[in-house]
């Protein structure tokens, strides 16, 4: 029997429809439980002596100090720990010539960024470790540091790795077509240069991790806030000599990730080894300053892209020159040069056309390592293909919208290949630009723009249109070597008072997965969704799984969740069958009822149904199966990522005095297929565009030529606040993915992904009559006014 | 740690309704007496520096930043926190808004949040959606992108102008 998706009166309708977040109660009330909530029996605390400079040969470490500080109980060295754990290399086979040089928990013999881990040391509490940590002394022997991404392969740049021969840690170049011909012949040839700021995820909840060893049963259990608990099970065995079964994996309430909590930390991998060395539980909760000195970095891009065009506006050729620094070490396991391939798989995403070539170079430097952060790549790409559209579009004099519309791939289209060689299985760029243009009522907009003008206000109007990966296969890690699983796996069970629990290997981070699941379920099974309970989080109780990131969680975990829960229903409607002697594929489940199908007859409560299979099972045929719970597993076999489609506009409004942005209005349809739960979906996105806001008009960490962080705290880091951002108008277009019953893809990235670059365009929309251009995100009031001539120097 | 925050005070105080009476480190924050000493973990520390609002609680019926303020300070305070403002039922009406509207994600703002917001609220009238932005203003959130927040905030103070109790 398959789900009638489209009627919204059918029985146990719960996909599609806004249910409330099964957790957030507990929330509200103070009642979660992160992992700086938890105490365990003699606990101790690690702080972390760390690298003031970002090159430096280690020279000799003195400890009395640190060590006479009252609470100290043990102090831990580079050397100390590289006896038990294993250093690690973030290389993945199918992104070819990768490199990156062998990473220890604490550097050993050298620091390559301000903020590395050098020392750790073990206190009764927090208090006295952090004290101790800051009496240990290093003698740091100075060592150039590489801190700038374009000079990074000069032949006079000093090369952090001598044993890998240069700064390169990665390029790949992608040609599709002609691009020198196409260019030759075009009407129009627009260049120009972006950049966009390093930014940090800055979750609000720090990184943390508590971890218990307990010697005895040779077990380790990590409180961690993770997206990926088995993956981090995986990690810690491999690299700890545990076996994989011993060590257990345990997140609950997580406060914030966004990519941020999906890599390896050398710190948390410190603070692992130490349990285990110690015998005693240990717990590191980040400071903030060690948030942005440590957690992972992202986006830092310089960009050299060219666009040809026709007379009509037709797009004949894109050229895309992608640089970014990441470090001195690639990111383990998922490494740091996914988000340049990402610009290569990107750039040009929406539009039907021949020619493109690529480049990305991915180049080591003295600063904190960079990895994927929410929508990795994706705003990158987005702001050089539409920033060149737009300017296309003005070269053209021709309206924004209109040059779109001429060069998206046509709805029936699908499916297609890229010139960047994705496979799109269905896409609506056209419906949802004719949704977005009715929303935002362009046409008023434009005319409310005009009237602005003759006031001497400058607006402007900007568009993005995007593609957006998600619901990824094997082909984004797997086939690398990683073991990280593109598959994710549901349990359902039905307890003796009727009752569902499911038990998903996908992680809640606050996105309401739990909430998704829990109407998937109740869906599935047909009982309503409180009364279905959700465990996530919890590697030794849940099917192996990939966890949270990519955009997954509802794709992938939803599905298996659907299977399972189907699953469920078969087998209670067999033993149901055989208790009320009737044929199983005539009764059916609702609201924890079995019912006559055709009729909707109430035959037996579930909890009838299992009290006779958990207490009186002698009353049931001997050969009956009464299981009553199934578990199922989902991975995408078809595509290696759905395609999401998606466009935002942005309305603003540019100071040209003080070059202070203002923003006035936001809109986004998206198209991520079926929807579970329409207002978890439209919060996601909500989300993600102002994290993506922050980037157009905020964010950026500021190095100094040394590589020392400038900007580590949140007073330097700007990020945005209530009271500047716009509310934001949220529009949908559903095209399922026929890769799975469900039909979804992801949702929770479309947001950051087309945001900056719609800000982007409206500033220029608002400056074009000024004559005035900005390119390097993010665009500060002193950017647009030197953009406006109006600071020189 | 120099000597000097070695030294222990002496402070009494209620919290949530109850007294207190402990013997703090002189540089111990409030945040962490809180949270370590009174397992009152509903408040977080996240910046540690009085910009984010996670550790925002009700002292003396203003509220004020956790993590600003030492534990020694509060002799003689009425502190509540989330916990308490739960448990007396002075806030459900906004606890309910924010869940029935999704005004939190990963919940981490969210006790500071509903703190900074019933101070706006009880103040009184029906702020103006700019007004409620403002007031949350050194509260940070990274998920929701605060339109949720927003809405819950005003549709609580829509509900108790229309009952009268504003
Ligand atoms: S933790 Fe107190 S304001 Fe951030
Ligand atoms: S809900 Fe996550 S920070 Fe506000």
């Amino acid at each position: 029997m398959t789900i009638q998706f489209n009627d919204p009166d059918r029985p146990n309708s719960y996909i599609g429809k806004t249910v409330p977040r099964p957790n957030a109660t507990k929330l509200v009330q103070g009642r979660g439980r992160y992992v700086d909530d938890i105490a365990l029996p003699r606990m101790l605390h690690v702080a972390f002596a760390r690298s003031p400079v970002a090159h430096a040969k280690i020279g000799e470490i003195d400890l009395d100090e640190a060590k006479a500080v009252k609470g100290v109980l043990r102090v831990f060295t580079g050397k100390d720990l590289a006896e038990v754990c294993t250093p690690w290399v973030a290389v993945l086979a199918h992104l070819k010539g990768l490199k990156s040089p062998p990473e220890h928990p604490l550097a050993v013999d050298r620091a390559c960024w301000v903020g590395e881990p050098v020392v750790a040391v073990v206190a009764t509490t927090r208090a006295a470790a952090e004290e101790a940590a800051s009496l240990v002394m290093v003698d740091y022997e100075d060592l150039p540091a590489v801190t700038d991404t374009m000079t990074a392969l000069d032949k006079d740049t000093p090369v952090i790795h001598p044993e890998l021969g240069d700064n390169l840690a990665f390029r790949r170049l992608h040609e599709e077509g002609d691009v020198e011909g196409a260019m030759a012949q075009a009407h129009k040839v627009v260049s120009a240069r972006f950049r966009t700021a390093r930014h940090t995820g800055v979750t609000l909840e720090p990184r943390s991790i508590l971890v218990d060893w307990n010697p005895a049963e040779g077990q380790m259990t990590a409180y961690h806030a993770t997206q990926a608990p088995h993956m981090m099970q995986t990690v810690f065995a491999k690299h700890l000599d545990i076996p994989e079964s011993r060590v257990r994996v345990i997140c609950g309430d997580v406060g914030g990730s966004y990519g941020i909590k999906v890599h390896v930390y050398p710190d948390e991998v410190a603070t692992a080894a130490i349990a285990k060395m110690m015998g005693r539980p240990i717990k590191f909760i980040a400071d903030r300053l060690e948030s942005y000195s440590t957690d992972i970095h992202a986006r830092d891009h310089e960009i050299e892209a060219k666009i040809a065009v026709d007379k009509d506006g037709k797009i004949l050729a894109i050229d895309v020159d992608d640089w970014t620094g990441i470090g001195p070490y690639s990111v383990y396991p998922r490494t740091s040069a996914i988000e340049g391939n990402q610009v290569v798989n990107l750039c040009g995403g929406p539009y039907d056309f021949a020619n493109y070539r690529a480049q990305t170079t991915v180049v080591f430097q003295n600063k904190t390592p960079t990895c994927q952060y929410r929508a990795v790549g994706h705003p990158i790409a987005v702001a050089i293909t539409e920033g060149l559209v737009d300017m296309a579009a003005a070269e053209l004099g021709m309206d924004p919208v209109e040059i779109r519309r001429r060069n998206m791939y046509a709805d029936d289209a699908y499916p297609v290949t890229s010139p960047a060689k994705m496979r799109f299985e269905g896409l609506s760029h056209h419906a949802s630009m004719d949704k977005l243009i009715g929303m935002m009522d362009y046409d008023a907009l434009r005319a409310d723009q005009e009237d602005a003008r003759k006031r001497g206000k400058y607006r402007g109007i900007g568009i993005a249109s995007f593609i957006e990966l998600t619901n990824p296969s094997p082909f984004m890690y797997g086939i690398g070597g990683a073991r990280i699983s593109a598959q994710d796996g549901c349990t359902v069970r039905m307890d003796p008072d009727g009752s569902v629990v499911a038990l998903s290997g996908v992680t809640e981070q606050g996105q309401g997965t739990e909430a998704m699941l829990s109407q998937i379920v109740a869906e599935g099974v047909g009982v309503n969704p409180s009364q279905v309970r959700i465990v996530t989080g919890d590697t030794q109780v849940t099917p192996y799984g990939g966890g949270t990131w990519a955009s997954r969680g509802a794709g992938i975990g939803g599905e298996a969740a659907l299977q399972a829960a189907r699953a469920l229903r078969d087998s209670i409607l067999e033993v149901a069958g055989a208790m009320l002697q009737a044929d199983a594929s005539t009764l059916d489940i609702r609201s924890g009822q079995v019912v006559d199908g055709d009729s909707g007859e109430e035959r037996m409560p579930l909890e009838e149904l299992g009290r006779i299979v958990y207490f009186r099972g002698d009353t049931l045929p001997k050969d009956l199966p009464r299981e009553l719970v199934q578990t199922r597993h989902f991975i995408t076999m078809e595509y290696p990522f759905a395609f999401t489609n998606g466009v935002q506009a942005s309305y603003l409004e540019v100071d040209t005095d003080t070059g202070v942005v203002t923003l006035l209005n936001h809109w986004c349809v998206e198209d991520c297929g079926r929807v579970i739960n329409p207002q978890l979906v439209d919060e996601q996105i909500r989300g993600g565009i102002v994290q993506g806001l922050g980037g157009a008009l905020y964010e950026e960490i500021h190095y100094d030529a040394y590589g020392q962080l400038l900007n580590g705290s949140m007073a330097d880091y700007l990020v945005p606040m209530a009271a500047e951002m716009p509310d934001m108008q949220i529009g949908h277009v559903e095209t399922p993915t026929g890769e799975s019953e469900l039909g979804a893809k992801g949702a929770g990235e479309a947001g950051t992904a087309g945001a900056p670059a719609a800000v982007m365009n409206a500033i220029n929309d608002a400056l074009r009559p000024l004559g005035a251009q900005v390119t390097e995100m993010p665009f500060t009031p002193e950017r647009i006014l030197r953009a406006l001539g109006k600071i020189e120097d | 740690m120099t000597e000097m925050f070695r030294d222990k005070v002496d402070v009494a105080l209620t919290v949530n309704g109850e007294p207190v009476e402990a013997r703090v480190p002189a540089g111990q924050h409030m945040i962490d007496f809180l949270r370590l000493d009174l397992g009152l973990t509903g408040a977080h520390a996240s910046c540690e520096h009085g910009v984010c609002g996670a550790c925002t609680i009700r002292v003396d019926g203003v509220s004020v930043r956790g993590c600003l303020m030492l534990a020694a300070q509060a002799d003689g305070a009425e502190v509540w926190t989330v916990e308490g403002l739960t448990d007396t039922a002075a806030i459900t009406d906004l606890q309910d808004a924010f869940v029935a509207r999704n005004a939190l994600q990963c919940g981490f703002c969210t006790p500071g949040m509903l703190v900074a917001a019933e101070e706006l609220l009880s103040a009184g009238g029906t702020p103006s959606r700019a007004e409620i932005r403002e007031h949350l203003s050194g509260n940070y959130c990274r998920c929701t992108g605060y339109e949720a927040i927003v809405d819950a905030v005003e549709s609580v103070a829509k509900a108790r102008a229309g009952k009268g109790d504003a």
